[in-house]
């Protein structure tokens, strides 16, 4: 198939405190002006530093294809969308796109506050590149669409917030560009909202249009996008199918794998109590991060007490990749299945190892980050803990063949229990 | 089919006309958004168009009219200063707006791709409307001191109009990229605006300075200002030289902002 974008060795510096600084006034020239020449005699360095925030990225997308940009924060992907929607110009290197484009780098672009929803649909649409005619033929679709109904001629100051991402969207939704380049827009407003966009944008690519998705929320990638590229510290590092590059993004982040461990000098704590390693185990002693969603799994914490007597309470949390804290556990009685022989007993100094067993079908399919606290019972109160460290761990729950038969998605929600379903047949009317 | 080719370097003067003309109805969109927002939450709404300039022409009337003593012959000073501020306001009521534009709108610059240049001129259609209702108020004064315009000076009106938006889109198309980079511009502009009015002959005639007319000709405001009112008011020759001259210097200020802000527009969404 045809390439619709072509991009080669693309790349895009940034002189240090280019980006930071808000604005140069002309005395900040002047006192530049004067201080070279003496810096200069003085054999100082200037201190100019390059920033390569994209550097020699090369790829090609095929028409009709959905490409998720995937990275860690400051990797460059929104340089690449800036560059490729042509916000910004490169330093180096090409890219050729073959089509109409339009990108999505914020909702709500040219909003203003004082005009009407209305006006804003007109207004909006135009700086993202509709014309009148088109926003004329799906306007009605458009305030359908956001679900704003009869505040359509309130001006958008008065409007809340979930409205007014609902009628910003909305405008961009309905964007038919040949080639459209999205950024982490789809993380605001409520779920349902953005489940239904990320339907209305899968409808979009079944069209034949090529989108360019950039996205930190790994279920939503998985969702859209069959290929993906990986993009770290500017340069791009993998390319291929969606799951294998979710794959390889979990294990650049240094905190991830299966497990973890420290060094005695490096590990988390304080002078009562320090971690040794945390492990997710998907039986009694196997390391795992790919976990069936039939099956249990263990977190398991091993830490040293060096203080006589101490009452400890270890805690795991699980954070969904959207950052949603999905449950908090530790061993308090009202909380544990069955007590544990160590809750509330003061520990001898020594090492221990505390395994907390995660119930098979609670979790629903995708990726998941583990914090972990160590407290103190007697501290309980006042919330203070010897131990606290986020995203020690991510782990993968993989949900091969279940639902997937049966229901064309994943299910809203943050979990997804297995539960008990009874119906009955009531009468005959 | 289009196709986009995004390198590190343009041409040296490459204004895509064809864009441009696609982008014409943000143009009109932006400058919607302007006039409604002006008006949007004032009570008096558009008679603060009309009573800028007339509240200035009373009061310009009293200080240099009477206590400064500049005599016009034949024309009343309140007349006389209104033709002036006519054009006037809308050179530099626009000059100001559009130069602040871009950083206005640097939101929309850092996010979407479109011709930046349609920003500031977009920023001034505002004025322009302005003008009109002012216009309006002065064919009334007209009529109270029974000037009646010439042909001439009625003809004219488009191309002087022509001349007063190339001056003030060639400058701000200056002004605003420089203000992107030093926001002093912001500071330093109604400064300079406000010098400016004394370098042209709003408040006096140009006959003021004699043989030394020709200096204030370097500014083409005045060209179209003097003939302007020459013109409508149907007293005293036109300078056709100084008018010409205005055209010219117009024309030449324009290329001037347009080349300018060409090769500085690719670096707003990096430095803004």
């Amino acid at each position: 198939m045809e390439k619709i974008i072509e991009v080669q060795n693309l790349s895009k510096k940034y002189k240090i405190g280019e980006k930071r600084e808000r604005y140069y006034s002309f005395r900040d020239e002047i006192v530049k002006l004067v201080k070279k020449p003496v810096q200069l005699m003085r054999g100082q360095k200037i201190n100019k530093r390059d920033f390569w925030a994209l550097k020699d990225v090369s790829f090609s997308v095929k028409r009709g294809e959905v490409i998720g940009v995937i990275g860690r924060n400051g990797a460059g992907k929104t340089t690449l969308l800036k560059l490729l929607s042509k916000i910004t110009y490169p330093t180096g290197g090409q890219a050729i796109i073959r089509g109409r484009v339009n990108s999505l780098l914020e909702v709500g672009t040219g909003f203003h506050p004082e005009l009407k929803g209305r006006e804003n649909i007109y207004l909006s649409g135009a700086i993202l590149g509709m014309t009148k005619k088109e926003i004329d033929s799906k306007f009605d679709e458009i305030v359908e669409f956001s679900e704003i109904g009869e505040f359509l001629d309130t001006p958008v100051k008065r409007y809340s917030s979930g409205m007014y991402v609902r009628l910003a969207f909305a405008v961009a939704a309905h964007l038919e560009p040949e080639v459209l380049f999205v950024d982490e827009v789809l993380a605001v407003g409520d779920y349902k909202f953005q489940k239904k966009c990320l339907e209305k944008m899968g409808r979009v690519s079944q069209e034949g249009r090529t989108i360019l998705f950039v996205s930190h929320n790994m279920a939503s990638v998985s969702r859209l996008c069959n290929r993906s590229i990986l993009l770290e510290k500017g340069k791009l590092i993998a390319e291929g199918p969606t799951p294998d590059i979710i794959e390889k993004y979990i294990g650049l982040r240094e905190e991830v794998g299966s497990e973890v461990s420290w060094n005695f000098n490096e590990a988390p704590g304080d002078s009562t109590v320090k971690v040794k390693s945390v492990r997710i185990l998907s039986d009694q002693n196997t390391p795992n991060y790919k976990l069936d969603i039939n099956k249990d799994f263990f977190v398991e914490m091993t830490y040293w007490n060096f203080v006589e007597g101490s009452k400890l309470l270890p805690c795991i949390r699980l954070v969904n990749n959207e950052g949603v804290i999905i449950f908090t556990a530790n061993n308090l009685p009202s909380v544990c299945l069955k007590q544990d022989d160590w809750y509330d007993r003061p520990s001898p100094k020594g090492l221990f190892c505390s395994t907390c067993k995660i119930p098979a079908n609670l979790l629903k399919e995708g990726y998941y980050f583990v914090n972990i606290v160590i407290g103190n019972l007697a501290g309980l109160l006042d919330s203070y803990s010897h131990v606290y460290k986020d995203q020690v761990l991510s782990f993968e729950i993989i949900d091969k063949d279940g639902l997937h038969k049966e229901h064309h998605s994943t299910m809203i929600g943050v979990i997804q229990p297995k539960l008990d379903w009874k119906t009955e047949y009531q009468s005959g009317k | 089919m289009i196709e986009i080719k995004i390198k590190p370097n343009e041409g040296f003067l490459n204004i895509d006309l064809k864009e441009l003309w696609r982008f014409r109805e943000l143009f009109y969109f932006l400058s919607l958004r302007d006039i409604k927002v002006r008006y949007k939450q004032t009570s008096i709404g558009v008679i603060w168009a009309v009573l800028q300039p007339f509240l200035t022409m009373i009061i310009f009337s009293i200080f240099f009219g009477r206590v400064a003593g500049i005599s016009v012959k034949e024309i009343p000073y309140p007349i006389f200063v209104y033709s002036g501020l006519l054009f006037w306001n809308y050179f530099s009521n626009s000059l100001s707006s559009a130069s602040n534009s871009l950083v206005a709108e640097q939101n929309i610059i850092q996010k979407v791709y479109f011709p930046k240049i349609i920003i500031p001129l977009a920023s001034t259609l505002v004025f322009f409307l302005d003008f009109v209702f002012s216009f309006i108020v002065f064919i009334g004064l007209m009529f109270y001191y029974h000037f009646f315009p010439t042909l001439t000076g009625i003809l004219l009106i488009i191309p002087a109009l022509i001349i007063t938006f190339l001056s003030f889109s060639g400058l701000s198309l200056v002004f605003s990229s420089v203000n992107v980079k030093y926001r002093d511009v912001r500071y330093a502009l109604p400064f300079f605006i406000q010098l400016l009015v004394f370098l042209t002959p709003v408040i006096y005639p140009a006959s003021i300075l004699g043989k030394h007319q020709w200096l204030l000709y370097l500014n083409p405001m005045s060209g179209v200002i003097e003939t302007m009112r020459i013109g409508l008011l149907g007293v005293g020759t036109i300078n056709w030289l100084a008018f010409g001259s205005s055209a010219l210097l117009s024309i030449l200020l324009f290329l001037l902002g347009l080349l300018y802000f060409k090769r500085s527009e690719r670096f707003f969404a990096d430095i803004i």
